[in-house]
Parts: C-alpha cells; sequence; structure tokens
C-alpha cells in the first residue's frame, strides 16, 4: 500500500496492513517534524508533493526492496500540506519473516524517500523560512 | 512544438506560476527546454546548479529529445520523509 495524504497518518492502520501469518516481524517507522533546526525555532511545516510522480517513485523503492529481500509486506504513507510540529509526516511499516531484514528493508526505504521522491519541506520560522536541501540554490 | 512546465515548491516560489508554456522548436532536448526556462526566469537557480528535470513523471537527463505534449516538471532538491 502507498498513500499520499494531506489527512493524519493512521500508523495502526498501515501497520494492519503488513501483518499477515508470514510475518513474525513487524517494523513501524514514523517520521515526526522536529521543533528545532540547529538552534533556530520551527512553527510550522509544510510540504510540497508533485503527487503523481511521487507515487510512481514510492511504488519503485517499493519494488526495489522486495525485488532484494524477497518476501516483505511494505506499507508506506507520507503527508503533505501543512504540518505541525510533533504531527506524523511519514510512516513505513514492514512485514518480515525476522527481525534483521525488516530493520534493513525500513531503512533502506526511508534513505531512499530522501533520495529520489519528489516531496518538498519548507521549515517556517518567526523570521522567514527555507526549502529543506534547497541552500545550493541561493545566491553566491 | 509546445510545452507546459511544471514548477514545484523553491521554483514555483521564483518563478511565481505553478506552470507556464513554451514554444520551441522541433527535435528540442531537455537543454533547450532548460535555457528557455533560464532565459525566461534568470533567478530560478544559480548558473552552476545543475536543475533535474521529470519528463511524463521520470527522471529524465539533459540529452532526451522532448515530443510536444510532454508533460515536464522541474524537480528542486527533494526533502521528503521527517
Amino acid at each position: 500500500m502507498i498513500l499520499l495524504t494531506q489527512e493524519p497518518l493512521e500508523a495502526r492502520y498501515l501497520t494492519s496492513k503488513v501483518t499477515r501469518d508470514r510475518n513474525g516481524a513487524i517494523i513501524t517507522f514514523l517520521g515526526n517534524t522536529r521543533r528545532l533546526n540547529g538552534n533556530k525555532e520551527v512553527l510550522f511545516l509544510e510540504y510540497e508533493a508533485y503527487e503523481p510522480m511521487a507515487l510512481r517513485e514510492l511504488e519503485k523503492i517499493k519494488r526495489a526492496a522486495i525485488d532484494k529481500w524477497g518476501d516483505v509486506d511494505i506499507a508506506i504513507a507520507h503527508r503533505f500540506g501543512r504540518l505541525e510540529i510533533e504531527d506524523t509526516s511519514l510512516v513505513v511499516a514492514v512485514g518480515s519473516k525476522h527481525r534483521r531484514e525488516g530493520f534493513e528493508v525500513c531503512s533502506f526505504i526511508v534513505d531512499r524517500i530522501k533520495e529520489t521522491v519528489p516531496i518538498w519541506k519548507k521549515e517556517v520560522f518567526a523570521d522567514g523560512s527555507i526549502w529543506v536541501g534547497c541552500q545550493s540554490h541561493n545566491p553566491h | 512544438m509546445r510545452l507546459t512546465v511544471q514548477y514545484y515548491a523553491l521554483y514555483r516560489e521564483r518563478t511565481g506560476v505553478r506552470y507556464d508554456v513554451f514554444d520551441l522548436k522541433e527535435d528540442s532536448l531537455v537543454s533547450d527546454m532548460l535555457t528557455a526556462v533560464r532565459t525566461r526566469y534568470p533567478h530560478l537557480a544559480p548558473a552552476t546548479v545543475n536543475i533535474l528535470v521529470a519528463v511524463n513523471e521520470e527522471y529524465a537527463d539533459k540529452h532526451q529529445p522532448l515530443s510536444s505534449g510532454d508533460s515536464i516538471a522541474l524537480i528542486p532538491p527533494v526533502s521528503g520523509g521527517s
């Protein structure tokens, strides 16, 4: 299951999607929004997605994990729109026979999401905002 | 050929639009489209930045040929996850 939504994420629902009789390990990762970036206070965040392509890239990541690890069940949900501090922006749930490959798959998926999926995060401060990762685009 | 180019996140803010339309000569490549976009929006990104492009929702390299009606998006550095 792959989901992009502006609604709050339900980790329990994602977890249920990977719960099967063959899986002895269920790993559910939640990515939450932090109050501090360095020592700067973030007021809230805005996530933007290029939805059709983001869904395709998430599907590719899921397929790559299944190609590499075999029989694992994967559910991914990413939220976009405005998020408050402590909200959950990402849920990755993995069901696997044993825990070791479950942790590996979960870590692989979260790392890949940060590399290829066209979703952007803007941190809003009291005195401005930044698109995270876009420092290379600032004038020198 | 006529192409619609979409802008997201930082690029949307810097262009001030979600998308716009370019008329390019036939047989144009991704690199030709980028030149046209940078000419229209000189402040989009420093010249040293390699702007990522998606054609029909797949990452494309700058030598890829374009066709009329292709769905093009400029992709700023991504930062999904948490």
